[in-house]
């Protein structure tokens, strides 16, 4: 298979994955290992979905549920056919000898898969996420080694996923870790606020920079002149034309569905009579 | 093992609930609780498979406490392309729920969950999934997830369940007039809302906290997009094909009562007639003509049955109540506009 460029794609719902599996492990495992499943194309990876296969772990010798894992390949293959086998997971932080067996027993499965290690016990103080490769090393005919080259994670989503991840982020900020979903005005209230706080912080920074405090730089001031250009000068009475007619369409079908709503209601009496 | 406490309602009150939610609900369930991974499940499954067709759906699990519902993982169910696909369905769930207990999840249905376009999911099929589901399991809820609404700026999942008044309907399987006049069903009170609420764990907090520091800030702000029309125009056009059924089916009723109102008008008639010719003969001293038994002379009409009117009230009231919180959150995007250009000119 050709080699994978040097960045791997991962979707938001593989992590969530890993980390709810983390912390469903069994008594006793410090590690919680699954397969990743994907898509290959031709010069990138994307990782889209995974499930967690039950293992276990001891100091000379490791057992993993290959029928399972098969078994779990196949009913997902079920729902999405065009998901393939990309790599393996593991939590932790290192990559240890009990990895170099579970590796071989993917590459039986997908050419050249992909490891992912999440370290969700936080041992250098942030999540470190990454993807090897694994390269044979050594002198051929002799001992041959197997090294883990690294390669670059890029987080990429969907529009859907991205409003949804926006709304998960928002659970971290109340202490309960729990948010409700809003409706109607109070979201496009929240957008609102969300643009304005933006627009502050980069008036501050205009500020600055005029006052002497910040240095001026150039590609800030080309982006803040596309950002300037890109409100579009209408005269006055056409923009009020538009925003006019605009209202009244609104209004007129606000107009027709309260009076549908009615309609169906005194329907509903006069049945009931 | 994850069990399931036996949870009475404890709420006093015995109000009807409308579906537009709020307000004390006398049922089991409370509230929702579902995790973030169900959420990005749900949206990654209709983004991959959805497209096409119609509706993908799939399975909720979790567990109940207290007056909660807290859904805590899914799984989606393959499409319906082949013609066995009924088989296929109920031992691809047992050996899913199977395998998921070897990790440890949580295996107990709670529910399931659908995706809807532009809001018609009051049908039939789902009628009757939700009463199989709830008639099992009490606490189940069917979550309605919308695509279109979400990739407009702000994710839209429901959760309902069918008021119990309806499940005594469902369980008589009696659609008449006359039942549902009993029981005082009216399109609003068929499907009960259940607020949602989302929560995460501390280490699904941190995975989020490294997915902010890690991706560009590519924050679209769909939300304010002032192009209404297209969303518009296709929830109206849907609104009218509904609302053409709707008619029809007025139409059929209105038939079947004046039929039947002819037809007691007619029974009456030859009640009369018969008592008058038995007078008749009395005076001339014949014998009295025999009681015919008059329902077997006229059959009465077939009623139609209401249930289909009923959904597609329902239907109207979602489309209506969706098109209103559209056009209301367009009012406010278009002052804003205007603010803008006001400040501007």
């Amino acid at each position: 298979m050709s080699v994978y460029g040097p960045a791997v794609k991962i979707h938001p719902v593989v992590l969530a994955s890993i980390g709810d599996s983390y912390e469903r492990r069994n008594e006793g495992a410090v590690r919680v290992i699954g397969t990743l499943l994907g898509t290959i194309e031709k010069h990138s990876v994307e990782i889209t979905n995974c499930f967690s296969v039950p293992h276990n772990e001891s100091e000379d010798e490791v057992a993993v549920d290959m029928e399972f894992a098969k078994n779990m390949y196949e009913l997902h293959k079920r729902v999405s056919p065009s998901e393939v086998i990309i790599g393996w997971y593991a939590t932790g932080f290192d990559i240890t000898e009990h990895s170099v067996l579970i590796h071989e027993y993917y590459s039986r499965e997908a050419t050249n898969p992909i490891h992912l290690t999440v370290d969700t016990a936080l041992q250098s103080g942030k999540m470190n996420i990454r993807a090897y490769v694994s390269a044979q090393m050594g002198v051929p005919g002799k001992t041959v080694g197997v090294m883990f080259t690294p390669l670059s994670v890029k987080y990429i989503y969907y529009d859907t996923e991205r409003i949804g991840v926006d709304l998960l982020q928002r659970t971290r900020v109340t202490p309960s870790r729990t948010k409700g979903l809003t409706s109607d005005l109070s979201q496009v209230a929240g957008s609102a606020s969300r643009v304005q706080d933006m627009l502050t912080t980069v008036l501050t920074y205009i500020e600055d920079v005029l006052s002497g405090k910040g240095t001026a730089d150039n590609s800030v001031g080309r982006f803040l002149m596309d950002l300037i250009n890109k409100v579009p000068t209408i005269s006055a009475e056409d923009f009020e034309t538009m925003l006019n007619s605009n209202i009244n369409d609104l209004l007129m079908v606000t107009y027709l569905s309260n009076l549908t709503q009615a309609q169906i209601a005194l329907n509903e009496k006069l049945v009931l009579l | 093992m994850a069990s399931r406490k036996d949870s009475t309602s404890t709420t006093t009150t015995t109000a009807v609930v409308s579906s537009s939610g709020g307000g004390t609900l006398d049922s089991p369930v409370r509230q929702i609780q579902i995790e973030g991974l169900v959420v990005l499940k749900i949206i990654k499954h209709y983004q991959e498979e959805g497209q096409g067709s119609e509706v993908v759906q799939g399975v909720l699990l979790g567990l109940v406490v207290e007056d909660r519902l807290e859904i805590t993982n899914c799984f989606p169910f393959p499409q319906h392309t082949e013609d066995d696909a009924d088989f296929d369905e109920v031992q691809y769930q047992m050996e899913m729920m199977r395998s998921l207990r070897h990790v440890n999840i949580d295996h107990l249905h709670v529910g399931w969950y659908q995706s809807t376009f532009y809001g018609s999911f009051v049908s039939r099929a789902l009628l009757d999934s939700q009463f199989s589901y709830q008639h099992a399991i009490e606490e189940s809820v069917v979550l309605i997830y919308d695509p279109i609404k979400t990739s407009q700026g702000s994710l839209s999942l429901k959760a309902y369940r069918l008021t119990p008044e309806l499940m005594e309907i469902c369980k008589e399987k009696d659609f008449t007039p006359e039942a549902l006049k009993k029981a005082n069903i009216g399109f609003e009170h068929m499907f009960e809302e259940v607020p949602i609420v989302i929560k995460n764990s501390h280490l699904i907090s941190v995975l989020m906290w490294e997915l902010e520091d890690k991706s560009t800030v590519a924050d679209k702000h769909e939300l304010l997009n002032l192009s209404s029309s297209n969303h518009l125009e296709k929830s109206l056009q849907l609104l009218m094909d509904r609302v053409d059924d709707m008619s029809q089916d007025i139409v059929k009723y209105n038939t079947y009562s004046r039929n039947l109102s002819k037809q007691t008008q007619q029974k009456h008639q030859y009640v009369q007639r018969r008592q008058q010719e038995n007078v008749q003969r009395l005076s001339r001293g014949e014998p009295p003509l025999a009681e015919e038994d008059i329902s077997k002379l006229f059959k009465p009409p077939q009623p139609p049955p209401r249930m289909d009117t009923l959904l597609i009230a329902g239907q109207i009231n979602n489309y209506c109540h969706n098109v209103k919180e559209f056009t209301s959150q367009n009012l406010g995007k278009l002052f804003m506009a205007e603010a803008l250009q006001g400040h501007n000119s």
